[in-house]
């Protein structure tokens, strides 16, 4: 009876198990799909060793009225993992000027947040499990900002189109968790692998939020011995057509490759801002 | 006081003076400009424009400035028999920040200038003076007049003996002014094991204290709920060296769990002690030893800290005019539950030591405080509008004591320049000599407007 109950419970990790090897064997699109989207994530939230730029973006309303924030943003990748770090420093508007952020962001796990609140000398962690949460009261989401983990969703290649004249591939992003859209397309450049454009479907399956990538620069940095450069979407537009609110970004004084250390994401730079640094 | 205020009158009289001598250079300059871009569409209409002008203005100075104007008032929604006025707070406040970076040093200047309607007198409160060098590598020294702020409580404070404004925090300022200045040094080690922070105080900095003066409090000497017929004049620590404190903090991230040590010398912030000879309140010897854990914890943050306060002036605890030593427990846990939606809950335990010896020698008639006063708090958070409204209300309750503060506060930004805010600090309590307790008649609302620039 009890090799009986043994042999069962074996059996029953088998089949447990099986299902884990059939992930290799996806079909073609799908395999094209997580391709692209990896090579997407590198172009857009990971090019360079590190990354410096100021941020401008503008929140505006269905009826027009426009709220400002700006904020330099400093990246640095890990390159013993695919790890980064992000530290921000928000110049406008006056409330949260002086503040910083500071992320910890993990492929597989839920990224580490804290901030700094100068008038009262206060380094908090955030809790913030909901990595769907607007960015500052924009209408980009944390996960807009800093990448979404590949292995939450199914992407699957659909097919080619061009947006204006340029090719792309046009891949479709099924959440494997229900959130707030059930549906990502995204028109990814075919050469330099950038988002030209996405569309979230809302759970009525109604085209919810429109993302476009309007104004792609080519920004060389060190590479190496030699330079390299590297394309970068320096204007983002989010627009809610549910609400009319649409969120506009700009990037300027872009640099890759400037010699961040690990050290800057510390609460030493937190409360101190690095000034060499956010200048 | 007198001085301080033609004193602070004075800067900022200079100060606008240099103001206005730049706008005319500016608004000349931007005049200029403006006649070469021709007439460009500006959404925000004319007013677009006078910020645009006062933001190049800003902008022209050699050094940055920011700050705000602010009206702001409130008033008891009952009589209180202690206290004469029912108005709490009536007053505009003007806060400059003045901020410069130089190769080896950064300069932070900041003063609020203000009227005050209920005290009937205008008053300068220098909130920060202060560099910040970095003398090696591995070093920071902050030396001046700073806010100071470490630990893991949310409005509960165990290892953070850094001067407290509960006045301001009772009567609905902006959270800002719980803290209050420290004049101090503060050096900063850092290293890849462990960093270090030490703080010396040369001369005690209090903390801003009930003192009876616009808030009612219970006063243990009389037995009784007492304001502005019994202020509390303590006994000054003010002697040079002599009278101070001295605070450290040893800490390091473990995987992204922040660990930390704390230790603090020097006395209770608030005149905790009494002479009974002199009739005055004291500042006894105090000293703290503690700890503190914070990280992940399921879906959110959960933290834990504790403190050993030594009451150095009665160890036995058989004095009964200085506190008794304690030990003290907090353990918190935060959480957004929804989109915009966060929710915090605290406990915090106050153990008296030495109980035993409190109750024998506490004179006859006083009310005797428990040996375990227990603390829940629970903080909600809601945004809404694209975070520009914002809904909370922070609650404490006392199981133990059997009182109650609760604080709702809606705060939202008109623009990015313009906020309102309205709120209430609330006290119940079954009795007069509770901590919460004791606040009762001084129950308030008030209301807020903020420009900032």
């Amino acid at each position: 009876m009890k090799a009986l109950y043994w042999f069962s419970f074996i059996l029953t990790l088998g089949l447990l198990a099986t299902p884990v090897q059939g992930e290799t064997q996806l079909p073609e699109p799908q395999k094209a799909g997580i391709e692209i989207m990896e090579k997407e994530q590198q172009a857009f939230y990971s090019p360079g060793k590190d990354m410096k730029a100021e941020i401008r973006m503008e929140l505006i309303t269905a009826a027009g009225e426009k709220r400002i924030r700006v904020l330099t943003m400093l990246r640095w990748n890990d390159p013993k993992s695919k790890d980064q770090k992000y530290f921000l420093y928000f110049r406008e508007p006056s409330d949260v000027r002086g503040m910083t952020f500071m992320v910890w962001k993990y492929p597989l796990k839920e990224s580490d947040r804290w901030i700094y609140v100068p008038a009262i000398d206060l380094v908090r962690r955030i809790a913030a499990s909901d990595a769907r949460s607007s960015f500052v009261g924009s209408d980009f989401t944390y996960e807009d900002v800093s990448g979404r983990n590949i292995s939450a969703d199914t992407h699957t290649l659909i097919r080619e189109e061009k947006v204006g004249d340029r090719d792309c591939y046009l891949v479709e992003s099924v959440p494997k968790q229900p959130i707030d859209y059930v549906k990502r397309i995204s028109w990814i450049n075919k050469i330099t692998f950038l988002p030209l454009k996405e569309e979230y479907y809302d759970v009525q399956n109604q085209l919810a939020r429109v993302f476009t990538a309007d104004k792609i620069e080519e920004i060389a940095a060190p590479e190496g011995a030699g330079r390299k450069s590297f394309p970068t979407a320096v204007r983002r537009t989010m627009k809610n057509l549910k609400t009319g609110h649409r969120t506009e970004v700009t990037l300027t004084s872009v640099s890759y490759n400037v010699a961040l250390q690990d050290n800057i994401f510390t609460e030493r730079y937190l409360r101190n801002p690095p000034e060499r640094w956010i200048k | 006081m007198r001085r301080s205020v033609y004193g602070g009158l004075l800067i900022l009289g200079i100060f606008l003076l240099f103001l206005i001598e730049n706008a005319r250079a500016v608004s000349a300059q931007v005049q200029a400009e403006k006649e070469q871009e021709g007439d460009e569409t500006q959404t925000g209409g004319s007013s677009g424009g006078t910020s645009k002008k006062w933001k190049s203005f800003l902008e022209t100075l050699p050094f940055e400035l920011h700050g705000f104007l602010e009206a702001r008032g409130g008033l008891r929604t009952q009589d209180d028999p202690h206290e004469p006025k029912t108005a709490t707070l009536g007053e505009t406040r003007l806060q400059l920040n003045l901020f410069k970076a130089l190769d080896w040093a950064k300069f932070r200047l900041k003063s609020d200038f203000l009227y005050d309607g209920v005290a009937e007198g205008a008053s300068v409160d220098l909130r920060e003076a202060n560099a910040i060098l970095t003398p090696f590598e591995f070093m920071d020294l902050k030396v001046g007049r700073q806010i100071l702020t470490w630990g893991t409580g949310d409005y509960i404070f165990i290892n953070d003996l850094f001067p407290k404004d509960y006045k301001s925090f009772f009567i609905g300022r902006d959270d800002e002014y719980l803290k209050a200045p420290s004049d101090a040094l503060k050096a900063s080690l850092y290293t890849k094991i462990l960093n270090f922070d030490l703080v010396y105080t040369p001369r005690f900095n209090p903390d801003r204290f009930i003192d009876g003066k616009q808030l009612s409090y219970f006063n243990p000497q009389l037995g009784r709920l007492a304001g502005d017929d019994a202020v509390i004049y303590p006994r000054k620590r003010d002697e040079w060296f002599e009278d101070s404190e001295i605070a450290f903090r040893l800490y390091r991230d473990i995987e992204s769990y922040g660990l930390a040590l704390y230790g603090y010398n020097g006395f209770w912030k608030s005149p905790m002690g009494f002479d009974p000879q002199a009739g005055k309140a004291t500042f006894p010897r105090l000293s703290i030893y503690g700890l503190s854990a914070r990280g992940k914890v399921w879906k959110g943050i959960g933290n834990v800290e504790m403190g050993y306060y030594d009451s150095r002036d009665d160890r036995s605890g058989n004095d009964p005019f200085v506190p008794n030593s304690q030990f003290r427990f907090l353990s918190g846990y935060e959480q957004e539950l929804a989109k915009d939606l966060t929710m915090g809950v605290q406990y915090y335990l106050e153990l008296m030591l030495d109980y035993g010896a409190y109750n024998r020698t506490l004179p006859r008639g006083s009310h005797a405080a428990d040996e375990y006063r227990h603390v829940i708090t629970l903080r909600l958070t809601k945004l809404l509008m694209y975070q520009n409204l914002k809904l909370s209300l922070f609650t404490f309750y006392s199981p133990s004591d059997k009182d109650v503060y609760m604080r709702p506060n809606i705060h939202y930004k008109i623009t990015d320049h313009w906020s309102a805010e309205a709120g209430a600090n609330i006290f119940f309590g079954e009795k007069d000599h509770t901590f919460f307790g004791q606040f009762q008649n001084d129950t308030n609302v008030y209301l807020g407007i903020r420009c900032g620039f």
